[in-house]
């Protein structure tokens, strides 16, 4: 303890230990930087945040009332947001202003550890209060944009009338989209993970296999999809080929989008399958396993729990792409939602579209979200 | 009559040599131990006796049979011997017992009430029949190589190869480990074993094989081989051994 031991070959080092006590202290720093600069910068910025979203607020009441939309609610609902924009950024600013200042007296106190935490939490609400400003003032402009020109933007993406009466007719036509992406997706799964395994085909009698897989792969990722859309949705029926030529546009649409969205999946089912440790592999086809059997109960269950998310990823841009059978003339919410708009010259009815796309999406992602979670509860708690 | 022959094998990974003219024999009954620095391939010959690695001259033969070269059915070939590695390697995905029944289930085509039956016997000789229904990370290290050792002998093998099979251990689990190989040796199982645990080598092992340079530099019974050893190499190898404190 007192002094370094002399280990053989070990020079004359001086270790940290081997110095007496009381040369050397410990110094856990100075007195704090003054926080108040930054507490009164942030007092000024949520100042000037709060008048602008005013000025808005009252903005938005004129542009409202020019269509109607006034009256004790609507002014209620205003009063609120600005109050809530005076509260939101201006609490935090002031509580940073007031613990400056305690920092300060207790550093004239001489008591340094409070002044280092009053510091600290008053530099924490600062900071708080200029995040808020900063997304205040994005909000700001977001509204400023909708109101701008007597509502122009809004009346021509969101105009709410035309929003509701042509809300049945595109989520009926929604349904060839659910349709398409539905069996489109089941086809994917299956024919992701074959593709996938013949890219892993093993040995010099898997080499075709592997080189077609491969080419596949790099040909369905590289088509844009739409053209592939394209093609075989016009392409085949020309053909005249028996059976095929008869099928429905959405038979065209679903083989395009398997084909292009199968070769993502492939590759992130290999990405999946190559994640697994080589171990694996190892210790199942010692137990005799053949290499399919292998990957069937042993790699594929495992990189597949790897692989949630980026499938989940892929399907969604499946989803989306159904959106692309409007070329070949599917009436599909999109298409559907095209028409009316021409027919009315404007897109609100696009924008339902865009609405329902992202509203599908949500309860997706939380699901798969839940499912990772409940799996690895699962084999960390061993015994169910 | 052995049951493991050996018989000048070579190989080369890249440009280096891990064989050089190795022979080897494990009688039936016998517990044979491979001693030797890191890196001198005793995983390796244990996996070219598995059929998870090629070699690319010589040959094993197993019963008399070949069981390396073109022509050979490795899955058959593993069903008979069994191999368990340095690292476990569980299925994590599966349970326990599912971690057993599969390859009796899937190569075997027991049923499951069989298979599970059988493994559950398994289990309980080796005192986890209550960790059945676990899932391997649930598992000390201990544990899960005991497991591993069950699921290899599930399939009933006729050889067991082990490979270091304490070395992830830490030092108070390698006994229960060490216990269950002790039984089997006991039972007449053929073993041939990769180990750093000299001390459980000199008590199991009828036969010392000491790996050096692509070959067996020196081999003999344990009195041979710890007791006075011939060679230069050997006496150094066991030296590092003891001054590491591990004889
Ligand atoms: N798959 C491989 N590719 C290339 N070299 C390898 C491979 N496996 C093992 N080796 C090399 O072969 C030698 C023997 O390895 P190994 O059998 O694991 O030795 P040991 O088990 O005795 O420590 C080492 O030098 C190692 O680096
Ligand atoms: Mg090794």
């Amino acid at each position: 303890m007192t002094s370094a031991v002399p280990g053989k070959g070990l020079g004359p080092v001086e270790t940290g230990a081997s110095r007496a006590a009381g040369e050397r202290r410990f110094h856990a720093g100075g007195p704090p930087r003054n926080p108040s600069g930054l507490a009164l910068i942030s007092v000024m910025v949520g100042a000037f945040a709060t008048l602008a979203s005013w000025a808005t607020l009252l903005d938005l009441r004129t542009a409202l009332a020019t269509v109607g939309v006034a009256g004790l609610a609507i002014d209620a609902c205003l009063i609120a947001f600005g109050i809530i924009a005076v509260v939101m950024p201006l609490v935090p600013a002031i509580g940073a202003v007031a613990k400056a200042r305690r920092s300060s007296r207790s550093l004239t106190v001489g008591d340094l550890i409070t002044a280092r935490m009053e510091a600290a939490a008053s530099r924490k609400s600062s900071s708080v209060a200029l995040g808020l400003v900063a997304s205040q003032i994005l909000i700001l402009l977001a509204i400023l944009f909708l109101i701008a020109n007597d509502l122009a933007v809004s009346k021509t993406f969101f105009y709410l009338p035309l929003m509701r009466d042509s809300f049945l007719l595109i989520l009926k036509a929604f349904w060839i989209n659910i349709y398409i992406f539905m069996i489109a997706e089941i086809l994917v799964l299956v024919w992701g993970l074959a593709v996938a395994i013949a890219r892993l085909a093993p040995g010099p009698g898997g080499r075709p296999i592997r080189l077609i897989a491969t080419f596949y792969v790099d040909l369905f990722r590289g088509l844009p999809a739409i053209v592939n859309v394209y093609l075989i949705g016009f392409g085949i029926p020309l053909t005249g080929l028996p059976v095929l030529k008869d099928l429905s546009q959405e038979s065209f649409a679903i083989l395009a989008l398997t084909l292009t969205s199968g070769a993502y999946v492939a590759e992130v089912y290999r990405a999946g399958i190559e994640s697994i440790h080589w171990s694996q592999m190892a210790a199942a086809r010692s137990l005799g396993l053949s290499h399919l059997q292998a990957l069937r109960y042993v790699i594929v269950p495992q990189g597949v729990r790897q692989i949630i998310p980026p499938l989940l990823n892929s399907f969604i841009s499946l989803q989306k792409d159904t959106a692309l059978v409007n070329v070949i003339g599917s009436i599909d919410a999109f298409n559907q939602s095209i028409i009316i708009a021409s027919n009315h010259f404007n897109l609100s009815a696009v924008t339902t579209v865009a609405i329902i796309f992202f509203v599908i999406t949500i309860p997706q992602a939380r699901f798969v979200d839940r499912m990772i979670e409940r799996d690895r509860q699962r084999m960390r708690a061993g015994s169910k | 009559m052995a049951l493991i022959e050996i018989r000048d094998i070579h190989k080369k990974f890249g440009e280096h040599q891990v064989f050089n003219g190795l022979n080897l024999e494990v009688e039936e009954h016998q517990v044979v131990c491979l001693i030797g620095p890191s890196g001198c391939g005793k995983s390796t010959l244990l996996r070219c006796i598995n059929g998870l690695e090629e070699i690319d001259a010589g040959e094993i033969r197993i019963h008399h049979e070949r069981v390396t070269g073109p022509g050979v059915d490795v899955d058959a070939l593993r069903r008979d011997v069994g191999i368990v590695f340095q690292a476990f390697n569980l299925f994590p995905h599966m349970t326990v017992l599912q971690n057993v029944v599969l390859a009796p289930m899937k190569v075997l085509r027991q049923e499951r009430g069989e298979a599970e039956h059988k493994a559950m016997a398994l289990l309980t000789r080796i005192g986890l029949e209550h960790k059945a229904h676990a899932y391997p990370d649930h598992l000390s290290g201990g544990q899960q190589q005991r497991v591993a050792i069950v699921r290899a002998l599930a399939m009933g093998p006729m050889v067991m190869l082990l490979d270091e099979i304490t070395s992830a251990l830490d030092p108070e689990l390698v006994s229960e480990v060490l216990n269950i190989v002790r039984d089997l040796a006991k039972e007449g199982m053929t073993m041939l074993l990769a180990t750093h645990e000299m001390g459980f080598a000199r008590e199991v092992a009828a036969k010392i094989c000491f790996l050096c340079e692509g070959t067996v530099h020196e081999e003999g019974t344990p009195q041979e081989i710890f007791g006075a050893p011939r060679k230069e190499r050997t006496r150094a190898f066991l030296k590092r051994i003891i001054d590491a404190g591990r004889l």
